[in-house]
């Protein structure tokens, strides 16, 4: 296998990136441009950003964001990991096939799909539009995406761990928490990371269930960019990449961090080992 | 594991000779099935208190399912499992006097060395200061003491396998149930380990079950052993009647190596038995008292340990003589196998202890041989 990097391989992979990325890297960088003209380079400036906290309408928007990703991320690891346990331990239940089907369904219908039907379920039902609506559809649409993580942590997880809790006199519930929790938490959290950012990025699904009072940081951009793009709105972005970045960043460090640790201390074990202590 | 004298308490330590003796764990009528499968068919087993008892059997043999019967990780499909006289049906794992050492060791990976053994203890609601005491004397117990804060993967193998036996007698079970303990182990530490296991067991005084398809091992460490085949018990006794007199021809195969030749019973008297076992053997006679009648089909077991080999034809006349070429020489170091062919084509195993540094082997390929051995060393199987 020839390993080094031939020209082929670097421009294909300067290309891709540049595809994926030229975008945000421009936005960032008008996001500091002095200049009220989005097309206009005319110096650094860190005005917009001031600008942003005086504007109430997008920190309205935000704070909505925030809680409605905090509350749905929470709700959706809880259930997701729930419905994990439920297909990987309850070996062949009454329905298993249409549940672990229906589980995977939000990941492959489109937005838009998901977003209508709710639309038309809370209006059947009556239910009020707003925020806990949006609320609601987040919890619906992530909750499938924290099964899927914590499903394949749980999938190679040693049963006789928890026998051996039960056979030192540990109830189960307490056995959960006290050894299956612990075990799986890195695959939790990054199930909660995940459902975090997706609900923090959401735009269709949010439209269609949304009701007065309740507007998201991205419905708020998506709107006022039908008005002509602003800095501030550059701004703005650039902070809500920054968040997302962190927080998918944040999720394979602590999937990755375990890793590195465990197999470090595998290796000073071994090396204690030869030198026989 | 101190130097005490527990060779004479071994000895006469025989408490299933003794009809009044108590049982300790009692299965009765167990059935298990698993769907359409049965992994225990109608056993009815007797293991008594401070027994170091061995399930020896290849695997699917349902043993491994009886053992998890008595944890509690499995319930019988029918009959019932006594533990000290208590039925314990639909009691569950976590309220049960037994604890189990896992084959995978099963140690909890995210707490320390000391933590894992005082998990059974905190269950307990025991007083702090005498979970200290308790992991402090299990650590000296297993010679662990110097890595009581670190972390089961900072652990070499043989340490992990101590750890699981320290956490699964801290809380001092009436039961210690051992599911092929010892398995991932290499050969030198294996056996090391089997026999601290029976000084451990000796000094704590608590009845062992292990779970293994190591015969070897089986022997080594038990008072008595259970062969299991297919859900059922072949024979139940002690390492030494089950290799000297099995009671089958799959135990007598299981167990060590064997020469089976088949034959037909002739006569019986004096607790003797004559089988007349055609070309291969010829006119077998064994010292034996059974119950099987004249003209029943039968095969004499013997191990090949127990066959003397000589170039030259026995002087005076013996019993139980036959004659063969050698086919085939097995060096082993310790001891050589001959393989000797008899006239009608089958082979017969005989082991020889290399006495001397054999630079010159005095009995060789293609050598015509004569086989002898008393009446008293093989038996007469009919199953």
């Amino acid at each position: 296998m020839n390993r080094r990097a031939s020209w082929f391989n670097v421009t294909s992979i300067a290309f891709g990136l540049a595809f994926l990325y030229l975008p945000i890297l421009l936005l960032i960088i008008y996001s500091f441009n002095e200049s009220r003209l989005v097309t206009v380079w005319a110096g650094f400036s860190t005005k917009w950003y001031v600008s942003l906290f005086s504007n109430q309408g997008l920190l309205d928007a935000a704070w909505v964001t925030l809680r409605v990703a905090l509350l749905s991320a929470t709700a959706a690891t809880i259930l997701g990991t729930l419905a994990a346990i439920a297909l990987v331990r309850f070996g062949r239940f009454y329905g298993r096939t249409l549940f672990s089907g229906m589980i995977y369904a939000p990941l492959v219908m489109p937005d838009v799909i998901i977003g209508l039907s709710l639309l038309l379920l809370f209006v059947a039902v009556d239910f009020g539009r707003g925020f806990w609506t949006i609320v609601l559809a987040h919890i619906t649409f992530s909750l499938c995406f924290v099964a899927i993580v914590v499903q394949s942590r749980l999938s190679t997880f040693d049963r006789s761990l928890e026998e051996a809790a039960l056979d030192l006199g540990c109830p189960p519930v307490r056995t959960f928490f006290q050894i299956t929790l612990p075990l799986i938490a890195p695959a939790v959290i990054a199930g909660w990371m995940l459902a975090f950012t997706l609900s923090l990025d959401d735009l269709v699904i949010a439209s269609f269930t949304t009701g007065p009072g309740a507007t998201t940081l991205p419905m708020k951009i998506y709107s006022q960019v039908r008005l002509g793009v602003t800095p501030e709105i550059n701004a703005v972005s650039t902070i809500l990449i920054g968040i997302v970045s962190i927080g998918v960043i944040a999720a394979s460090l602590v999937t990755k961090r375990r890793e590195v640790a465990r197999i470090r201390a595998e290796r000073q074990a071994a090396a204690g080992i030869r030198n026989g202590i | 594991m101190a130097a005490k004298a527990i060779g004479p308490v071994r000895r006469t330590f025989a408490p299933w000779d003794d009809p009044a003796a108590p049982p300790f764990i009692e299965f009765r009528n167990v059935t298990k099935r698993f769907g359409d499968f049965v992994a225990v068919d109608n056993l009815s087993l007797t293991i008594y208190e401070r027994e170091f008892f061995a399930l020896l059997g290849p695997s699917g043999c349902g043993k491994t399912t009886l053992m998890r019967m008595v944890a509690g990780f499995e319930e019988p499909t029918e009959g019932e499992v006594l533990l000290d006289g208590q039925d314990l049906a639909g009691v569950p794992p976590y309220r049960r006097p037994t604890n189990m050492m896992f084959q995978s060791y099963a140690l909890f990976p995210h707490m320390t060395i000391e933590a894992n053994i005082a998990f059974g203890l905190k269950q307990d609601r025991m007083p702090k200061a005498e979970i200290n005491a308790r992991v402090e004397e299990m650590l000296t117990l297993v010679k662990l003491t110097p890595f009581a804060k670190r972390k089961p993967h900072q652990l070499s193998g043989g340490q992990k396998q101590r750890v699981a036996l320290a956490r699964s007698l801290a809380r001092k079970p009436k039961v210690l149930l051992l599911d092929e303990p010892l398995g991932a182990l290499d050969k030198k530490l294996r056996e090391e380990t089997q026999f601290e296991l029976v000084d451990l067991q000796q000094e704590l005084g608590l009845t062992f079950l292990i779970v293994t398809h190591d015969q070897e091992e089986a022997m080594t460490v038990a008072d008595r052993v259970a062969i299991m085949d297919h859900g059922r018990i072949m024979q139940v006794a002690t390492p030494a009647e089950v290799y000297e007199q099995p009671n089958s021809r799959y135990v007598a195969d299981f167990i060590g190596d064997i020469n089976l030749i088949e034959g037909r019973i002739v006569d019986r008297a004096g607790g003797r038995v004559w089988l007349d076992c055609g070309e291969a053997g010829g006119m077998i006679e064994v010292e034996q008292a059974m119950e099987a009648a004249t003209g029943d089909d039968a095969w004499f077991a013997i191990r090949p340990e127990k066959i003397s080999l000589s170039l030259e034809a026995p002087a005076a006349p013996s019993v139980n003589c036959i004659t063969g070429e050698v086919w085939d020489i097995g060096y082993l170091g310790d001891v050589s196998i001959y393989h000797v062919r008899l006239p009608d084509g089958t082979t017969m195993k005989s082991t020889v202890t290399n006495r001397t540094r054999l630079v010159e082997r005095q009995i060789t390929w293609d050598d015509r041989v004569w086989l002898t051995w008393p009446r008293d060393a093989g038996v007469v199987l009919t199953r």
